[in-house]
């Protein structure tokens, strides 16, 4: 396993050690180590010399900024204006019920979280959810089983 | 360069890709090359169409005609009847809902007919990733005027003669501000483009960013040349990867030719542009808060004045405007002020892009003239409301903007008009809503929506979005009171007037749309204990017809509480109890059954059993 720090530094050269970069260099932190850990927060900020609290209200601000270890599989249910009226609400409770858990949250086995999001801007396929980033458009009860089916199956081959 | 006598237009925006787009352009290009057609017909992929939901689109070049939803196993047949026989496939072609024949060319067909593109011009016809295909439609010629024929001085006066306002929402006029800011003694200065676009329904900005993400860049480098600025940030949502990705492909190319970057086209004249990723969240979008995201701070909005005209970005001039509205400078420039301003009302000129969605049949985005007529839109481009339902309101503006009702159908869209009837312009999503919307639903979800965005700095929209939700959530479970209403109307105003920046200053507005034109719905769920659209979970019951239940299952293992017990062949019946409103029954019950239905008011509590609810005085 790659050791945290050095993902950090890595990341901090790459944008020159500059402290206006500090959200994508917590992006590409993330991108390199899954989500953001104290520990990780506290390197960034040790590295761009800023005081950990500001390194703290920046990653507690944005939604895209995960705290917490996410799970092996990412379903996101959109809840666009135009998903909530073509249904979006059901799509989503049908997700929690099958997975056991609330959005936000993610299962205690680590295989899924389940996220919503305000709008992916692809209101022409409402209700839209995205399954380890393939989009499913026109999203039904049925369609999500199979979705969740097809991932559990990989699951057991693996 | 190579001559091909046919071109494939495969559209390969968010949705069609969605949908399987590069999967068909890989199999056409084998099939392609199968037949040996590979010296006579060219597979190339293009940005969005704009008609998402009959994706994946593929337009023949040059015969014009517009196939759609294909799939990899009609693209044999298709190419060996249209390429090869010279025959257009009509089962792939466009069939207008309720009708039997098929629209051949893109030109007839109704959804694009109507439609007037300015900043859409390429959609469909240039491949995104490639700046030679923009160029060779004119691209760069408005920069190359603005910059070696124009003072900057003239190219605020052409645009402020262009009578050019923001795109994003609010119609500040864009000369305007410009000249604001070149005005402005500290140095250096900054252009922005704003492509955060947050408004739930609306994804104009990203289909651009997609499509032609070179006309931005056009935009941007003619406006620096205006105010003087020699840098510039491409602000785009994290939710648009591909959006980030093809702008940071232009950007390079554009450098690479030398229309970027240090000495453009040897005029002397530099200025440089950077993206930056936002990192989720819609109060990002106001645009003092969207600079001080790219500051590396969190996205606070801050008091205006000073505008960011004056002091912006690092203290220093700033001149911010959104993604279209970037994209409509380079037309203006190359075709002048006149030929722009001839379009639209007297106040509103050139076009708007909206994004039509919802309950329509036609559902995508859309350029218009400004001053069309909202039943021009919803009827003609739309198509209408599908399933034969009737329409009911159309939601124009996002988390900012209004319900408009039927009886408003007639009215010209611009700022004003939209302004007037309780909406607004915003970035431009139009949510056409039919009988089966609960307004009293949608004035919730908005207000959760912004309650949730709200940033917190400013007290009246942080605490009071959450007591206007709080309020509408007793409303939809049945709980509210004639006291309640007037509350709401209160707190409206409060937020409204107390807020700080547009989030707060526009979250009551839904709210106050469907109050003034849907107060009869609100009334039905306080007085009534009913959710006449049928909607609302907490005053709606689940009942499965016995005349009309032929017994086949479908709803009892689709059921995730097991309410509904039966037998195969005999009438299956809800456990009111146990039932959760998911409505997983109603969905599954065959069309032509039709068995489940939903009921409310003192109907509805009777078949659940539940006891008549006392009417509160």
């Amino acid at each position: 396993m790659t050791s945290e720090p050095t993902a950090v530094e890595l990341v901090v050269a790459k944008y020159h050690r500059q402290k206006r970069a500090l959200i994508p260099i917590l992006q590409d932190v993330q991108d390199a180590c899954q989500w953001l850990s104290s520990e990780t927060l506290a390197e960034v900020a040790r590295e761009l010399d800023l005081p950990v609290a500001h390194v703290w209200s920046v990653a507690t601000f944005y939604k895209s900024f995960s705290l917490e270890p996410r799970g092996r599989h990412r379903c996101t249910v959109c809840m666009g204006t135009a998903c909530h009226v073509r249904g979006g609400a059901a799509v989503l409770e049908h997700f929690e019920r099958k997975l056991g858990i609330q959005a936000g949250e993610t299962s205690a086995d680590k295989e899924y979280t389940l996220e919503r999001v305000n709008c992916l801007g692809a209101c022409a396929l409402a209700p839209l959810a995205v399954v380890d980033g393939t989009y499913y458009g026109q999203m039904t009860e049925i369609k999500a089983d199979k979705i969740l089916e097809t991932l559990r199956d990989g699951k057991e081959e693996a | 360069m190579e001559h091909y006598r046919t071109h494939l237009l495969v559209c390969a925006g968010t949705g069609c890709v969605s949908c399987g787009a590069f999967k068909l352009k890989e199999a056409l290009e084998k099939e392609v090359a199968r037949q040996k057609l590979q010296d006579e017909v060219l597979v190339v992929t293009t940005g969005c169409n704009g008609f998402c939901e009959r994706g994946p689109i593929l337009m023949v070049h040059p015969d014009g005609v517009f196939y759609q939803r294909l799939k990899v196993e009609d693209v044999p047949y298709l190419v060996e009847e249209h390429l090869i026989k010279g025959r257009p496939v009509e089962k792939f072609m466009y069939v207008p809902p309720a009708k039997r024949t098929p629209v051949p060319k893109m030109a007839d067909i109704e959804f694009f007919k109507h439609q007037r593109l300015i900043v859409l011009r390429n959609r469909g016809r240039i491949d995104p990733e490639k700046i030679e295909e923009y160029i060779a439609y004119d691209g760069y010629e408005a920069m190359a005027k603005a910059l070696t024929a124009m003072t900057p001085a003239e190219i605020i006066a052409e645009v402020t003669a262009a009578g050019l306002r923001g795109r994003g929402g609010a119609g500040f006029p864009t000369g305007k501000k410009w000249a604001l800011c070149q005005q402005a003694e500290a140095t250096p200065k900054y252009l922005i483009c704003n492509g955060d676009e947050g408004d739930p329904g609306a994804f104009m900005d990203r289909s651009v960013l997609e499509a032609d993400p070179h006309a931005i860049i056009e935009g941007m480098v003619i406006g620096a040349r205006a105010i003087g600025a020699d840098k510039g940030f491409v602000y785009i949502r994290d939710e648009y990867p591909l959006a980030v990705k093809r702008m940071g492909i232009a950007i390079q190319q554009a450098k690479d030719y030398g229309l970027l970057g240090e000495d453009i086209l040897g005029t002397g004249f530099s200025f440089d542009l950077e993206i930056v990723r936002g990192a989720g969240a819609f109060v990002s979008g106001e645009e003092t808060a969207l600079i001080a995201s790219i500051e590396g701070q969190r996205a606070y909005p801050r008091q205006r004045p000073p505008y960011p005209a004056q002091h912006g970005l690092w203290g220093k001039p700033t001149v911010i405007n959104n993604v279209e509205t970037w994209a409509n400078v380079p037309s203006i420039i190359r075709r002048g002020a006149a030929w722009f301003s001839g379009m639209g009302t007297m106040t509103s000129k050139g076009t708007k892009i909206f994004s039509l969605v919802g309950k329509i049949n036609n559902t995508g985005l859309v350029e218009v003239p400004m001053g069309i007529h909202l039943r021009d839109i919803i009827y003609g481009i739309g198509g209408g409301i599908p399933g034969g339902r009737d329409f009911k309101a159309i939601q124009i503006g996002g988390p900012s903007g209004g319900c408009i009702p039927k009886e408003l159908l007639d009215l010209p869209v611009d700022y004003e008009s939209l302004a007037k009837a309780g909406a607004m312009m915003g970035s431009g999503g139009m949510i056409v809503m039919d009988e089966d919307t609960c307004m009293v639903d949608i004035a919730l979800y908005f207000l959760r929506f912004t309650q949730e965005e709200s940033c917190g700095k400013c007290a009246p929209c942080r605490i009071g979005t959450r007591q206007m939700a709080g309020i509408l959530a007793r409303i939809v479970a049945g709980e509210g009171s004639d006291e309640d209403l007037k509350r709401l109307e209160e707190l409206a105003l409060t937020v409204k007037q107390g807020s700080l920046c547009g989030l707060g200053q526009t979250a009551p507005n839904p709210v106050l749309s469907t109050l003034r034109y849907f107060r009869d719905e609100y009334q039905a769920h306080i007085t009534d204990h009913s959710c006449p659209a049928l909607v609302c979970k907490s005053l709606i019951t689940y009942f499965i017809e016995p005349e009309k239940c032929v017994g086949c299952l479908l709803c009892l293992k689709n059921c995730p509480t097991k309410a509904i017990s039966g037998e195969l062949k005999k009438v299956h019946v809800i456990d009111q109890a146990l039932c959760i409103k998911c409505g997983a029954c109603f969905n599954v019950c065959p069309k032509k059954v039709r068995a489940v239905s939903k009921y409310t008011g003192a109907k509805g509590r009777a078949l659940a059993g539940r006891a008549e609810q006392p009417v509160k005085p």
